[in-house]
């Protein structure tokens, strides 16, 4: 399945936030190691500040830090803020939803979506980071959050 | 500050034993808001006090009271897999959650299936139970290579 950018940059943003926790990060770092516009950025990260995933720090080392419960907060409660999956009112806007092919394949499509969404509703923040660590993927591309440790 | 009842020291995971059964059923009809008193003296028959190295029905004991319970077993070639461990029943007393006990049935269930010569873990879990689907898969656990299908027979 694939999300819209928004909620990729989302996701990828609250990850980076909660594995360094209380620590204030900048945008511009978030925005340079996922190669996407600091603007589109600080979008995003306005909406989850909005829904408290975020704080904003002011003054020198600003940026944003997490204000989550990441043994709470899971990937859904982040993907809901920025698009709705299984939108049905979309699906049925598409050409052919009304026939008897059209709605057998709606069926399908609607057992998918809710897979998916038990799937990211299961998944908190906290699981995430273990995941991470298992897959060493912060080995493989220092993030911003490691210079901050370092820093 | 609220202390989780079981924090700094974790509960004993042993074998259930006839006399757990009562505090099993207990726990199992708070949760679920159904009493299976006969359910419950059937499975413990076939899977308590060690009978086989292949059954385990454990669970988590710790102030004299029975905090939760885990229940699995090795299963053989079905659904053309490998012999592997599955779980099928995990509960925690509803006041002691969030103190390790489930974690640590988890991990005893785990020890047993090795000791029984598997080196795999399953369950299945209903899709709105965000509930144990978190905590399962905060222990690592991932989708498994299979899909539940069903039909209505009525």
């Amino acid at each position: 399945m694939k999300l819209q950018i928004s909620t990729s940059l989302a996701l990828y943003s609250t990850l980076e936030f909660a594995a360094n926790a209380g620590q204030p990060i900048s945008a511009a770092d978030i925005a340079a190691k996922y190669h996407v516009s600091t603007h589109h950025l600080a979008k995003v990260l306005r909406e989850l500040v909005r829904a408290g995933i975020l704080e904003s720090t002011r003054g020198v080392g600003g940026g944003y830090r997490f204000g989550g419960n990441a043994q709470r907060l899971t990937l859904m409660d982040v993907i809901e803020l920025f698009e709705d999956i299984g939108d049905r009112a979309g699906r049925n806007r598409q050409p052919g939803v009304s026939t008897d092919v059209g709605g057998a394949l709606a069926v399908v499509l609607a057992e998918i979506d809710e897979i998916a969404k038990a799937t990211f509703r299961s998944i908190t923040v906290g699981t995430m980071l273990k995941l991470i660590e298992r897959q060493g993927l912060h080995d493989k591309a220092p993030t911003p959050l490691r210079k901050a440790r370092r820093g | 500050m609220k202390v989780p009842k079981h924090a700094g020291e974790g509960p004993r995971v042993r074998p259930a034993e006839a006399a757990d059964l009562d505090q099993v059923i207990a726990i199992d009809a708070e949760v679920t808001g159904e009493k299976k008193t006969d359910y419950w003296y059937e499975l413990f028959h076939r899977y308590g006090s060690g009978r086989s190295r292949q059954r385990l029905f454990l669970v988590a004991e710790s102030g004299g009271e029975i905090q939760g319970f885990i229940i699995g077993e090795v299963r053989d070639w079905e659904f053309g897999s490998p012999p592997c461990g599955w779980v099928f029943g995990i509960s925690v007393r509803p006041g002691a959650r969030l103190g390790g006990v489930a974690t640590r049935l988890l991990e005893a269930i785990c020890a047993g299936f090795r000791h029984a010569g598997v080196d795999q873990v399953r369950t299945l879990i209903a899709r709105d139970n965000s509930l144990v689907l978190s905590f399962f898969r905060s222990q690592g656990m991932m989708a498994a290579p299979f899909i539940p299908l069903e039909k209505d027979l009525k």
